[in-house]
């Protein structure tokens, strides 16, 4: 395996027309499709995309857990090294080793048959080679930077006997037990009550600080996706339509879609009682793109064009892209 | 306009039956099996027919003779001459019928007690499941036996007797989908638009068990013809001139080295038809079970 | 005025099944334990809490879905909580629930059609096909479905298109009072603006009350004319809606709204707070004394000691604590 240096301007993750497609019954099932970013190192990159997007897929193709009637295709790049195609085992190296993952249900990652401090334990001995002694002394480190009480003597119990938000703690401890560079979160909070991810999202943030280490963070949540993160990336039906810093996406945003979002989200701080601001009709069929825009058929703004041809992404200032034909127009 | 034109006309939907058809004729091994399975049927219920002799007819000239196409025996003779063509057949009408007899009794036992005791809940629950777990322990096999020992061979006694074991399974089966469904937020809808309990039964219960009960009986069907099999190996099957797939297999096997071909053929038979059974209710578990949706 | 529904100390309490071969002690779970509210006819009760805390069980025991342990209901002047099985599904037309996963909550095999027109053929048995199809297919059109989908199946619809199928066969019978448990928690964002939209529109059209349940006071906040903070069980906090976000005044409600996320980056990254620590206690044990002090970052001695009663502290604005 060849070693390439990291150099300060490469940047950690970089995905160029990654399109990941499902072979079906029912036909091929387009769920990412042709998607170019890029994260830097110590960004957290907040992405997201109405249910059925191709969020997860696209984190589960970085990582190449896709399912087995799957495929990917284009190019990821992590720290200079290509991961489409490498072999199984090279994968295993980086995954859980470089790159960290954590998910929606806690259980999919924990072993509920096994203790917190075997399955912690054994990541370390894996990845690290370390004797279990200084294995459990790192993992009840790790337990005690994410605030689980007693950590100490929790280590040693099952998974199932931890509360909804702990187990949501053990495996984001899990998932730095290695010290990634780069951290995978795939709607780490949508499962848990409002005051319980308050407290997730405030750790996350809080363990960024110490680690510095990059994020990905999907969620549909645009409160959080404003709280927590640097960069923006709005998806619809398996591509890209705006991405942009999180301060001027939201300020300034461009695409439709984006726009549509950001007005029909009930919020707390405005007047209520009035109607909300909603998008009309439902999310496109993945089998079934059009041949044009996919947001067409709910878009307002629509023009012809938008019927027939893709809209490209393009920057309209400096890393704010947004792919739409209205952007285009003179 | 392009919503007044599609007002119009009203789309037909597509039922979860329709699409577990259409992905059935996509899975080729279950859609060879159902041919298979198809011309194998054909044959056993057209053999009388098919073939100039009787199934119990004796040819002294020709004792285990091999297969020919000269002296029309196409699948030799057995050991006291008579056409084994027309016994693989007489055979397979046999143990198809077990199967698809006994399959019956237990399915109708198997569903009335599962529902009942799934739907009800509580203690009746309780005391019926614990009746069939008390069934579960007795040495079933042994019991036939004695059965058949005492009241000797009857073609109905093997009915209910395999019947009898199988409805367990059915039972414990539908009771555990009876829970599954009687908690689903539909058939609560159903109790707060105020339906009654006898209709949410019949219109919503039971259209959603058949799908398990389908592939259940397709995998069961195979096991009765099995049993059977195993019951006639031991002797204890079907009565003589009578026959079965088990019966000529066990026949067969007693001068295997001198007349293979009264073995091969209808253990060939036996094994087509369980395999085709299996692959069907592989096919139709894979079709029913909308995972990917 | 009459109140059209009201109900009074209504408590739910199931039966968990203890542990030990001998002499097992069974538990006692409150999932809703002594609630009072009313309904006024035309108003929307916003219902809040985090998962656990009964609003479901509420719900389920105000239809009679699950049997009640005490108290009573009153709809429209009439007393349900002991009325037979029998009495109690002639009641129903008056009181629908919309369910929280929209494609869980219709029958798989059955099509649009069958799915609204069941409470049609229990109700209103004497109506002919033509006249159950041309209901059927009014009322989709009023909640946003094309009519010509009438044969389609719930799997071939969208999830927020499985919810408006839902609210017809809630609203087909024309009822007084819906139930809403968390009907849009499980959609997305730009969906659930559809829906809340198409629930506000309807309430006004036919004069519904409406019960609306919701683990995220921001989506409340849209629809209710009053809000109930409810925790393991009680209800903590109850007033009108502008009252209660202006003026919060139980520390749970108070811990509730600032949790909420605001999509500004602006904001949300300048806010002050500390979120609530731990987690809902189990209700199987419930903290003596007031069941929020564990995590009430005010709580005292006195919270331990004793469990705060229902106080009004101004008119109409219920509030459960020792220091509110
Ligand atoms: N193994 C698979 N075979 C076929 N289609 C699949 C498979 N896995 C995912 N898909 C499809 O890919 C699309 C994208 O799915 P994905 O899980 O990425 O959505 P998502 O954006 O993460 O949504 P959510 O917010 O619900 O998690 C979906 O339409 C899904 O049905
Ligand atoms: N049939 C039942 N038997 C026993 N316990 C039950 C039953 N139904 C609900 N519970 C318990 O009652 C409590 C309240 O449940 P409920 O479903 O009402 O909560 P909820 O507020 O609706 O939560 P969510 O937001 O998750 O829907 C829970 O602890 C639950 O486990
Ligand atoms: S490309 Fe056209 S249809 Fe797509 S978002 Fe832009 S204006 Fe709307
Ligand atoms: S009574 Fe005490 S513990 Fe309960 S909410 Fe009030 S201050 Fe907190
Ligand atoms: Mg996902
Ligand atoms: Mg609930």
């Amino acid at each position: 395996m060849p070693w390439i240096p990291k150099t300060a301007d490469m940047p950690l993750l970089e995905v160029n027309n990654l399109r990941t497609s499902f072979h079906t019954n029912d036909g091929e099932v387009y769920a990412v499709n042709d998607l170019s970013f890029s994260v830097e190192k110590g960004e957290t990159l907040g992405v997201v995309g109405e249910s059925g997007s191709g969020k997860s897929q696209l984190v589960l193709s970085i990582i190449n857990l896709l399912a087995s009637n799957g495929q990917l295709q284009g190019s990821i790049r992590f720290q200079g090294q290509e991961l489409v195609g490498m072999k199984p085992k090279e994968i295993n190296r980086i995954r859980g080793n470089r790159i960290g993952m954590i998910f929606q249900d806690p259980m999919t990652c924990l072993n509920g048959y096994l203790t917190v401090a075997r399955q912690m334990t054994e990541v370390l001995m894996h990845h690290q080679g370390l004797d279990y002694a200084s294995a459990k002394k790192c993992s009840i480190e790790m337990l005690d930077a994410v605030h689980i009480p007693d950590a100490k003597n929790r280590i040693d119990r099952y998974p199932h006997e931890f509360s909804g938000g702990m187990r949501q703690r053990v495996m984001i401890a899990m998932a730095l037990l290695c010290q990634p560079d780069l951290l995978i979160a795939d709607e780490p909070s949508t499962a848990l009550d409002v005051t319980v991810q308050a407290q997730i999202i405030q750790l996350m943030n809080e363990l960024q600080q110490e680690f510095g280490m990059s994020i990905i963070m999907i969620t549909h949540d645009l409160g959080v996706i404003a709280g927590i993160s640097d960069n923006v990336m709005v998806m619809y039906g398996g591509r890209i339509c705006e991405q942009a810093p999180v301060f001027e996406l939201f300020d300034n945003p461009r695409h439709p879609y984006t726009l549509g979002l950001l007005q029909s989200v009930p919020r707390l701080d405005t007047a209520g009682s009035a109607k909300l601001h909603s998008i009309p009709g439902n999310p496109p069929n993945l089998l079934r793109l059009p041949p044009g825009c996919a947001f067409v058929d709910r878009c307002q703004k629509g023009i012809p064009v938008c019927d027939q041809k893709q809209p490209r992404l393009r920057e309209i200032s400096p890393e704010h892209r947004v792919a739409c034909h209205l952007e285009e127009l003179p | 306009m392009n919503q007044t034109l599609a007002a119009s006309t009203e789309i037909r939907g597509r039922s979860l039956w329709q699409d577990a058809w259409q992905r059935l004729l996509r899975n080729k091994a279950a859609l060879t099996a159902v041919v298979v399975l198809a011309i194998i049927s054909l044959l056993v219920v057209a053999a009388p027919w098919l073939s100039p002799y009787e199934f119990d007819e004796i040819d002294w000239d020709l004792i285990s003779t091999a297969p020919s196409l000269e002296n029309g025996h196409i699948f030799g003779t057995d050991s006291v001459g008579r056409d084994l063509f027309v016994r693989t057949l007489y055979g397979g009408r046999m143990s198809l019928m077990v199967g698809i007899i006994a399959t019956l009794v237990s399915l109708i036992i198997g569903i009335a007690w599962g529902a009942t005791a799934g739907y009800i809940g509580g203690r009746v629950d309780n005391i019926m499941m614990r009746i069939v777990d008390i069934l579960y322990a007795m040495p079933f096999m042994f019991f036939v036996i004695l059965l058949m020992v005492f009241f000797g061979r009857n073609i109905y006694l093997i009915f209910i007797a395999i019947g009898a074991i199988n409805w367990l399974d059915m039972a414990r089966i539908v009771r555990g989908q009876t829970l599954t469904l009687k908690n689903k937020e539909f058939v609560e809808a159903a109790t707060a638009c105020g339906v009654s309990t006898p209709r949410i039964i019949l219109r919503h219960i039971v259209p959603n068990l058949l799908g398990i009960v389908v592939v259940y009986v397709t995998l069961t069907i195979p096991q009765v013809i099995l049993v059977e099999s195993f019951l006639s190996f031991l002797g204890l099957g079907v009565q003589e001139p009578n026959t079965s797939w088990g019966a000529l297999v066990n026949e067969g096997a007693q001068d295997m080295e001198s007349a293979p071909w009264a073995l091969l053929f209808p253990a060939g038979f036996l094994a087509a038809t369980l395999f085709c059974f299996n692959f069907i209710g592989d096919g139709l578990r894979d079709a029913l079970d909308p995972k990917d949706r | 005025m009459t109140k059209l529904l009201r109900v009074d100390d209504l408590k739910v309490h199931f039966r968990i099944p203890g542990e030990g071969l001998l002499r097992p002690r069974h538990k006692t779970l409150r999932a809703v334990d002594g609630i009072s509210f009313d309904l006024d006819a035309g108003e929307t009760l916003g219902i809040v809490g985090e998962s656990g805390c009964g609003k479901s069980t509420l719900a389920r025991g105000i239809l009679g879905l699950v049997p009640v342990t005490s108290g009573s209901i009153w709809l429209a002047g009439e007393e349900l909580a002991h009325l037979s099985a029998r009495a109690l599904r002639k009641r129903r037309q008056h009181m629908q629930i919309v369910f929280q996963d929209p494609l869980a909550s219709l029958d798989p095999r059955m099509t649009v059609s069958e799915i609204i027109a069941e409470p049609l053929q229990v109700f209103e048995p004497s109506l002919d096909k033509k006249e159950r199809k041309h209901k059927v297919q009014g009322i989709m059109e009023r909640v946003g479905l094309l009519p010509n989908q009438i044969n389609r199946y719930p799997h071939e619809f969208s999830g927020g298109q499985c919810q408006r199928i839902g609210i017809a066969r809630a609203l087909v019978l024309k009822p007084k009072l819906l139930i809403c448990d968390e009907p849009v928690s499980a959609l997305d964002v730009s969906i659930q603006a559809q829906i809340i939209n198409l629930l506000m529109d309807i309430q006004e059209d036919m004069q519904l009350s409406m019960l609306f349940i919701a683990h995220d006071l921001s989506v409340v906040k849209q629809i209710s004319h009053r809000v109930m903070v409810m925790y393991l069980g009680k209800m903590v906090e109850a007033t009108t809606r502008d009252e209660l976000y202006r003026d919060p005044r139980h520390p749970y409600t108070r811990a509730l709204i600032d949790a909420i996320p605001i999509p500004d980056p602006t904001i949300e990254r300048n806010k002050k707070f500390e979120p609530l620590q731990g987690d809902l206690p189990s209700p199987l044990d419930p903290p003596s004394g007031c069941s929020f002090r564990t995590r009430c970052p005010m709580a005292a001695d006195s919270c331990a000691a004793e469990a705060p009663t229902q106080r009004e502290i101004s008119e109409g604005h219920w509030v459960s604590c020792h220091f509110a």
